[in-house]
């Protein structure tokens, strides 16, 4: 439903981009089926690690591997799992990619791995990621999950960025650590603490919602 | 770890660094069973009960992994302990109560990915708690977690009587009112120290 110029206007590369199936799998993840807008799974490491966007960022990106390649060892063990026993199979599958991944973050900055700290671990009882691994890479071949797995992480790292954004230049008037604002500019320290994310991603939702309120309408 | 008092810890999970305000530890079941009172408070028992459980277990396996030398083993070894409690509580729940069943729904497997229960078991391990402070440890956070879930519920029906625009409905809303919790919760801090 939407609006028709817009659908004109929209070039060549768009439209053989939504006819084509496989790349719809990537696009979906990316802006209508947002894990963290739209679906609202994977609240917590989204509230809780977003207070600046640096942090943001490298648990998008965390998050995005355990996505994929569990996404993909579901898909292609999917004929081999039996039934009663998927879920457990599955937890087991992304606990062992979460502690690579572990692994991996301290050895590449022990910085970061302190600021993350058990929210790393925490990647395993993502609901985003067993979610996806329920509902899609379980039916689907490999190629479609990877490219699921693709646009869900990317989709959950651009909202975690967005939260994270917003987090930090008000609360902290910087910006990836670059201070942004002068010192002039007051923080609000409120958006850095717990309560800010819920504030912050209270009003995320709501222009969401007003946006596709108003698409709905036109 | 001698310097904490066991009150202290139990004040600290439950109120000051309550797990689901200040950790954003179990926001999924926070924003879905928050609907009514009754749900909430059994929610919160059975997410209690999981904790104590899975935090006593915790503690053995962790003792056992540095024993055998071997820490790459500790997230995959919680996670399983986790589910095959939450598991144990889902059948008991099934026999003694259908309705309590029927009403948490889908909720009730979905314990085993709450974040709260595996992030208590990874903190107590982090701090170097002994068997009786994880044991307070997971009351507390049990405790905060309920009492949280017990306050929203309380508003969330206040909420039902009370003309709200459409775009703020649902989940939005809630976590408006979350984030005003959490700065009530604020408050506490300093408490008990």
């Amino acid at each position: 439903m939407l609006n028709k110029t817009k659908d004109k206007a929209e070039t060549g590369f768009l439209a053989s981009l939504k006819d084509s199936p496989s790349t719809d799998e990537f696009i979906k993840g990316l802006w209508r089926e947002n894990p963290v807008f739209v679906q609202v799974l994977g609240m917590c490491p989204t509230l809780a690690v977003s207070n600046t966007a640096g942090n943001a960022m490298a648990m998008g990106l965390a998050t995005t591997f355990v996505l994929l390649m569990s996404n993909m060892l579901v898909s292609s063990l999917r004929n081999f799992i039996p039934k009663q026993v998927r879920i457990a199979s599955y937890i087991l599958i992304i606990a062992s990619f979460v502690t690579v991944t572990d692994y991996m973050i301290q050895a590449i900055s022990v910085d970061l791995h302190k600021a993350l700290g058990a929210f790393i671990s925490l990647i395993v009882v993502n609901c985003l990621i067993l979610g996806r691994a329920e509902a899609f890479a379980s039916k689907n071949t490999i190629g479609k999950s990877f490219l699921d797995a693709l646009g869900m992480g990317l989709g959950f790292t651009f909202a975690l960025l967005c939260l994270g954004a917003v987090r930090e230049l008000v609360g902290n008037g910087s910006l990836f650590g670059y201070a942004l604002l002068p010192g002039s500019y007051q923080e609000w320290v409120v958006m850095i603490l717990p309560a800010g994310g819920f504030f912050t991603l209270a009003i995320w939702l709501l222009l969401f919602n007003g946006f596709k309120a108003k698409s709905q309408k036109a | 770890m001698k310097s904490e008092s066991l009150w202290y810890i139990f004040i600290n999970a439950s109120l000051i660094n309550n797990f689901v305000l200040a950790y954003f530890l179990g926001i999924c079941p926070f924003l879905g069973v928050s609907g009514k009172m009754e749900t909430a408070s059994k929610m919160g028992g059975a997410v209690t009960f999981v904790m104590i459980i899975s935090s006593m277990c915790a503690y053995g396996l962790h003792a056992l992994l540095t024993a055998i030398n071997a820490p790459f083993l500790q997230l995959i070894s919680y996670i399983v302990v986790i589910a095959s409690t939450v598991q144990l509580v889902e059948m008991f729940i099934k026999k003694m109560s259908p309705a309590l069943f029927r009403a948490l729904g889908i909720f009730l497997p979905l314990i085993t990915t709450n974040c709260a229960i595996l992030g208590l078991a990874l903190f107590q391990t982090n701090k170097g708690y002994g068997f009786v402070e994880s044991f307070v440890y997971a009351l507390g956070a049990g405790t905060g977690f309920t009492f949280a879930l017990i306050l929203m519920a309380g508003l969330r029906e206040q909420l039902n009587f009370a003309e709200v625009p459409n775009l703020v409905k649902g989940t939005a809303l809630t976590l408006l009112i979350a984030g005003i919790l959490s700065l009530s919760f604020m408050g506490f801090a300093g408490l008990g120290s």
